[in-house]
């Protein structure tokens, strides 16, 4: 815990599609904030300050787009910032906001996120040559396969386990009314027979390209008293932490950075959790290809190195398993990428509101949202409660 | 509450072209190493990292992501990024030692804007679906800004060049400047209209710098630095996109962040005014009388590298009162058309 008590309210979401060619990207985002006001039984004038997140302007083309939607928002008047981390930009959004009220600056804090990557065409936007740094060339596929079969051979982990979480994140996202991808139907062959697209990363354990956005009103005691006086109930954020390293550097480890370990580290400390496994009831984990369940698990310290994927393989990160994870679905089934990491962190807080629907954990008390950018080198994360302390 | 102070400030010399890259990590790393060394600080003194910096003036996308390599920041840091001038950035960072998280946080912006055609880039910051399309530009909307305020009688073409006269003359004894020169009203008042009725005095020059900015909790600060700039007000608001909707002849988020922040008390302001009218127009928001000492630095009419500007005004205005020069500053930074966006950090001496 850091400085005053703070907890989700409430929270709204986008229905997640490649093209929401119906709305503009104010329509969008206000479509996640009209939701999380209704959630909390709240309206814009109660909100006293707003943080935007999102990943880089060029996905849409347009430069610093917070200062276009402060009317959309309700924010003129008020405070407004604009947070930008790369991939873990959605995790910093509600990170900051609850900072502001954690500081005791605000009484009552929008943040949202969001991506409309219909506009552009974000991996040809990743693709670029800036000088004296290595290109990703192909998107982020690309890039991340070579640590993803890092993994394999440092782990021993049989081949599967890729797809085993793909069916898993695409079944639960058909559980979701709002996830971009619903595939009930997905079969581990199904899997193992789309096409190849980097080694050995395949079409069904890929994220999709997403139109989307996500809205989480934060409050302080008071306010959070206040939610749960009319009936509503709220998410205390136990604890939150954020790290960053370099994109490169000689000894960087990809498959298992120290960035991600020493930012979960810290939230474990300052949540008073020892065993994280033992803990934590359901974890929203950003894995936006299959295999990044397994590396983060062992990353986070919810499994020992090289162990990760036996959680995986044994159905453990199931919905009724030891340590369920992404339960909505994930970043596999909805990837607007500025707001997938406030996705994860208001999914933790709707499973431990209770409210998560038919993906609902059954008596999560405690969740963990995660998020994570760049070269796997900018982490955020949050724990989320039932109860304040 | 905690107790802040602005304890050490940098800043790159603000150059017209720059040699270094767009990830900004040459213009970072010297004054990096001039912050710590001044304040005796290590890096891995520094509890939170925060920047701003934007890749629509890098035209790429995470150019801020390289700029970490500025840092070494191997053991990895607990850091957070702004797209938002760094004054924003310092915001955030007060607000994490406000929470107890860190003791002493460090704030950086820094900007290329030579990479790119400054005005027409800056277009894109407008309304993507109604505005933008039109190509509407910086300087442009700024002289519309600047046409409605002499309609309204509340400057003349006179009062905004005696601005950048005394900005001129102000910078030359800044030796980070841009610009500076001894030039006379009349003589700057011959010059054409860039757009009307904007001469090129009464535009910020185009330039590439960055700055950084040390904050410590009042535990740390008498230690790092003989007098600490205390922080007694920082706030910031947000007007609307629409140009249309504004009285573009003031600024409600820079008044609304003036009042909340304590801005009519001080010897002296560093304001971010890009051009001369928006000088006028922010020293009557703030409510600044003439008693008020505005821009000892010469302003950003003087040299105005876009992300770090707002920064180093705070910068500017908190080494007004270490060297004793003031017992109450104030450092503000815009952000967006036609000062769209407004923050205010007020900061006095304690004996």
């Amino acid at each position: 815990m850091s400085g005053q008590p703070a907890a989700v309210l409430g929270v709204g979401q986008t229905s997640h599609r490649t093209r929401r060619s119906d709305v503009s990207i104010a329509g969008l985002c206000r479509e996640a904030v009209d939701r999380a006001l209704a959630d909390a039984g709240l309206a814009l004038t109660d909100v006293d300050a707003v943080v935007v997140g999102k990943a880089p302007d060029l996905f849409e083309g347009v430069m610093m787009p917070e200062l276009y939607l402060a009317d959309a928002l309700g924010a003129t008047g008020k405070p407004l910032l604009r947070v930008h981390t790369a991939g873990s930009v959605g995790g910093a959004t509600g990170n900051v906001a609850a900072s502001l009220v954690q500081a005791g600056r605000h009484r009552r804090v929008l943040a949202v996120a969001f991506e409309k990557q219909s506009e552009s065409n974000a991996m040809w936007a990743l693709s670029i040559m800036p000088p004296f740094s290595m290109p990703v060339l192909a998107g982020a596929g690309g890039y991340f396969a070579p640590h993803i079969r890092a993994y394999i051979r440092r782990s021993g982990a049989p081949e599967h386990i890729g797809a085993l979480v793909a069916v898993k994140d695409r079944r639960n996202g058909s559980l979701n009314p709002y996830a971009h991808l619903r595939q009930p139907d997905i079969t581990l062959e199904s899997v193992r027979s789309s096409p190849m697209l980097w080694d050995p990363v395949r079409y069904d354990e890929t994220c999709p390209s997403s139109d989307g956005a996500c809205a989480v009103i934060i409050g302080d005691r008071a306010a959070a008293e206040a939610t749960q006086a009319s009936g509503r109930p709220v998410a205390w954020i136990r604890a939150t932490a954020m790290r960053t390293e370099p994109t490169m550097f000689a000894g960087k480890d990809h498959v298992n950075p120290r960035a991600g370990a020493d930012c979960a580290a810290a939230l474990w400390r300052r949540a008073g959790i020892t065993s994280p496994i033992d803990e934590i009831d359901v974890a929203e984990i950003y894995v936006p290809f299959s295999w990044f369940e397994p590396m983060w698990l062992e990353n986070l310290g919810f499994a020992g190195p090289g162990e990760g994927w036996r959680l995986t393989e044994a159905g453990e990160t199931q919905i009724g398993g030891r340590l369920p994870v992404n339960p909505s679905g994930g970043v596999l089934c909805s990837n607007p990428i500025g707001a997938s990491g406030l996705l994860r962190f208001a999914e933790a807080a709707l499973q431990v509101m209770g409210k998560a629907g038919d993906h609902q954990v059954e008596g999560a008390r405690t969740a963990l949202g995660h998020a994570y950018g760049g070269g796997s080198q900018y982490f955020s994360m949050w724990v989320v409660a039932a109860t304040p302390d | 509450m905690t107790e802040v102070a602005v304890v050490g400030f940098a800043q790159s010399p603000i150059e017209r072209r720059g040699d270094g890259t767009t990830s900004g990590v040459e213009m970072l790393v010297p004054i990096f190493h001039q912050v710590l060394a001044a304040t005796g600080l290590a890096k891995q003194d520094i509890g939170f990292w925060c920047s701003g910096s934007s890749d629509y003036l890098a035209g790429r996308a995470f150019s801020f992501v390289q700029a970490v390599d500025a840092i070494g920041a191997f053991p990895p840091i607990a850091e957070s990024h702004v797209e938002m001038d760094g004054a924003w950035a310092l915001y955030e960072a007060w607000v994490k030692i406000l929470t107890g998280e860190a003791d002493i946080a460090l704030a950086y912006g820094f900007g290329k804007s030579s990479a790119g055609e400054l005005r027409r880039v800056l277009a894109l910051q407008l309304d993507p679906y109604l505005l933008a399309p039109l190509w509407p530009d910086s300087v442009s909307i700024a002289a519309l800004q600047a046409r409605l305020g002499i309609e309204a009688g509340l400057w003349t073409e006179k009062d905004m060049a005696q601005v950048a006269v005394r900005s001129r003359a102000a910078a030359l004894s800044n030796p980070q400047a841009q610009l500076y020169a001894d030039v006379r009203a009349d003589d700057l008042l011959d010059e054409p209209y860039l757009a009307d009725p904007l001469r090129a005095h009464d535009c910020a020059p185009i330039g590439d710098g960055a700055a950084v900015v040390i904050m410590a909790s009042a535990e740390r600060a008498n230690e790092l630095c003989e007098r600490p700039a205390w922080i007694t007000g920082f706030e910031h608001r947000i007007d609307s996109a629409q140009l249309g909707a504004r009285d573009l002849t003031t600024a409600p988020s820079a008044a609304g962040a003036g009042r909340a922040a304590g801005a009519g008390r001080v010897d002296v302001a560093e304001l971010h005014a890009p051009f001369t009218h928006q000088e006028i127009l922010l020293r009557g928001a703030l409510g600044l009388g003439d008693d008020v000492r505005v821009n000892p630095s010469g302003g950003v009419l003087a040299g105005n590298p876009m992300f770090a500007a707002g920064l180093a005004r705070i910068g500017l205005a908190a080494r007004e009162i270490s060297t004793g020069r003031a017992g109450r500053a104030l450092g503000h930074a815009t952000s967006g058309p036609a000062l769209q966006q407004n923050l205010v950090c007020v900061m006095e001496a304690r004996s």
